[in-house]
């Protein structure tokens, strides 16, 4: 091992693994929590749903397709600010959170909002007929109709996640992408950089095969 | 048990005002099986939707079960529609649910508690026949047992109302008889009022008590099942009528044989209810010197007796065929000369 990676300190390799799954983790939640929220709404408030209503429609899908479009390299320098407040500084994986959060999660709320969408509009009128209340039909109809899909854009959405966690890793965060850039990068260590990528690869190999299973499980359809 | 009152229901659309429902007075007895038939288009499906506030008419008031349905709170409407079921063409099953857990849903809704829950699942699951499949998903049942976990589904909190849009429509004949029948089997043991749209007239004959046949939003024609078949007056509900006694065929078999021999009479008899076994052809032949030829029958059974319908072919001397004919006008059958020019 260490004749073929002569400059590899496993031990700052591993601690860096933990950094990122660490960051993709806490984000993966928060999206996952916030863009579910924010699909809901989204879809919620749209033409002919439950909550129709035009203006918190238009307000909630011009905040998603704003931050959506941003590029997440400059989202992070854009929240600086914001980060500071939050987390007190710009090192270390905490720093990533909120840009990571910030930049994933209306990308997640897109994926929820066309997930609920594909739901039978004939069950929900079902439902309606039943006598069900609004939170009822929410969360006994729409969202476990929905599930599949929610978790295969969860699943994207994470993989995503990955990548914009080694990218705020360039800009100081730690994590792989952080020690790929600075000891691989910058000190011409190739065999760190090749290392680090090997382990976001088996990262995200593993994201999608549980993604994939869990989706096959669950999808009765 | 259902009262419309001059109901009405406009759709605003781009291109103008849809009068879908077009001032609607309907009563609907408790217990009976009423159908509605009309062609696509018609408002049936609004109509229907209309009893349990799916859809809201634009004027016009609409009772059931002793309550105006628009004068409703949304918390008392939601309470009320646990006594209007409804089932779709479609079925409109919850995929993530298996039988069981579908046929709960309502119960959930309502509240009940988890044992008399399950406990009400699996007398439900016996009523409809499908014992042993209760852990099943929908995406594994045939469309006949789909139908009858949304007919158990329905009948979970006791309604006093089950609304069938278009229910046996994605079904086979078969299979059609067969959510018939369990329709006609839960109306008897339960005592439910059910209300029926359909644009089958063989699903009318088949297990209505009255019909209402629906043209452009409006009713134009409707009365005891027997009566309507019998008299039909509307041009629209005659069309509808002759889907149970005259396929095609015989239609152009009888123009075929009334060209062939101009000179003798075709008469197309209808035998309603007890009379539909009366021997009135054996004695025209006795007692007429008239040649009878069958052409077609047919008999069919109602929820109010038996339907039948016989065309024949009458030959002989002119005053004869008139004799026949005027003998079975007296007799307890309805009498009509076909002419096809
Ligand atoms: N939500 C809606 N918005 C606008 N127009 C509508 C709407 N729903 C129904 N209509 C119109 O109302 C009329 C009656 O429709 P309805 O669905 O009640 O007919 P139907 O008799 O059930 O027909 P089918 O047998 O095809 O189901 C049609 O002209 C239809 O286009
Ligand atoms: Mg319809």
């Amino acid at each position: 091992m260490n004749n073929l990676f002569p400059n590899v300190d496993w031990a700052q390799m591993w601690a860096s693994t933990g950094e990122t799954l660490y960051m993709t983790a806490i984000a993966v939640l928060a999206t996952f929590i916030i863009g579910l929220f924010l699909g809901l709404a989204l879809f919620l408030t749209g033409k002919g749903n439950l909550w129709e209503n035009k203006f918190f429609n238009f307000v909630i899908a011009a905040i998603v397709n704003i931050f959506r479009s941003i590029p997440f390299i400059i989202l992070i320098i854009l929240l600086i600010p914001l980060t500071l407040f939050l987390v007190g500084s710009m090192l270390g994986a905490n720093a990533a959170l909120p840009a990571l959060i910030i930049g994933a999660a209306p990308f997640y709320a897109r994926m929820v909002e066309i997930a609920l969408r594909e739901v039978d509009k004939g069950v929900i009128e079902a439902a309606k007929s039943m006598g069900s209340s609004n939170s009822q039909i929410i969360f006994k109809v729409l969202i476990p109709e929905s599930l599949p899909a929610l978790i295969s854009g969860i699943t994207v959405t994470s993989i995503a996640l990955v990548g914009y966690t080694a990218m705020a890793g360039v800009v100081g965060a730690g994590g792989l992408g952080n020690l790929a850039f600075l000891e691989g990068f910058q000190r011409t260590q190739n065999d760190v950089t090749f290392v680090a990528t090997v382990i976001i690869l088996i990262i995200v190999f593993i994201i999608q095969l549980i993604g994939d299973n869990v989706t096959r499980t669950i999808d009765k359809r | 048990m259902i009262t419309l009152d001059a109901v009405k229901k406009i759709f605003q659309t781009k291109d103008g005002a849809v009068n879908a429902v077009d001032h609607v007075d309907l009563s609907i007895e408790q217990g009976e099986i009423f159908g509605i038939i009309g062609y696509s288009g018609a408002g049936k499906s609004t109509l229907i939707r209309m009893l349990n506030m799916l859809e809201r008419p634009t004027s016009g008031d609409v009772t059931v079960a002793g309550k105006n349905l628009s004068q409703l709170s949304n918390r008392e409407l939601r309470k009320a529609r646990q006594e209007i079921s409804m089932i779709f063409q479609h079925f409109n099953l919850l995929w993530s649910r298996t039988v069981k857990e579908n046929i709960a849903f309502p119960l959930e809704i309502a509240g009940v508690p988890k044992e008399e829950r399950q406990k009400r699942v699996d007398e439900l699951i016996k009523l409809v026949g499908l014992e042993g499949r209760g852990e099943s998903y929908p995406s594994q049942l045939s469309g006949g047992q789909k139908q009858r976990v949304g007919i158990a589904r329905a009948l979970a909190n006791n309604p006093k109302v089950l609304l069938c849009d278009e229910a046996t429509s994605a079904l086979d004949p078969k299979t059609t008889d067969s959510i018939l029948n369990l329709l006609v089997e839960i109306n008897q043991k339960l005592d439910l009022t059910i209300v029926l749209i359909t644009h089958e007239m063989h699903v009318i004959r088949k297990i209505c008590h009255r019909v209402a046949v629906m043209e452009d939003g409006r009713i134009v024609e409707q009365g005891p099942v027997l009566d309507v078949f019998r008299h039909p007056k509307e041009f629209i509900t005659k069309d509808f009528v002759k889907q149970i006694t005259e396929p095609e065929e015989t239609t152009d078999m009888i123009k075929q044989l009334a060209s062939e021999k101009p000179q003798s009479k075709i008469v197309q008899l209808t035998f309603v209810g007890g009379n539909a076994e009366q021997p009135v052809i054996t004695d025209v032949i006795r007692k007429f010197d008239v040649q009878v030829n069958i052409l077609q029958g047919k008999v069919s059974q109602t929820q109010n007796g038996p339907y039948g319908t016989l065309f024949i072919q009458l030959e002989g001397a002119d005053q004869e065929v008139d004799e026949a004919v005027t003998y079975m006008n007296g007799q307890k059958v309805e009498v009509e000369v076909i002419s096809y020019e």
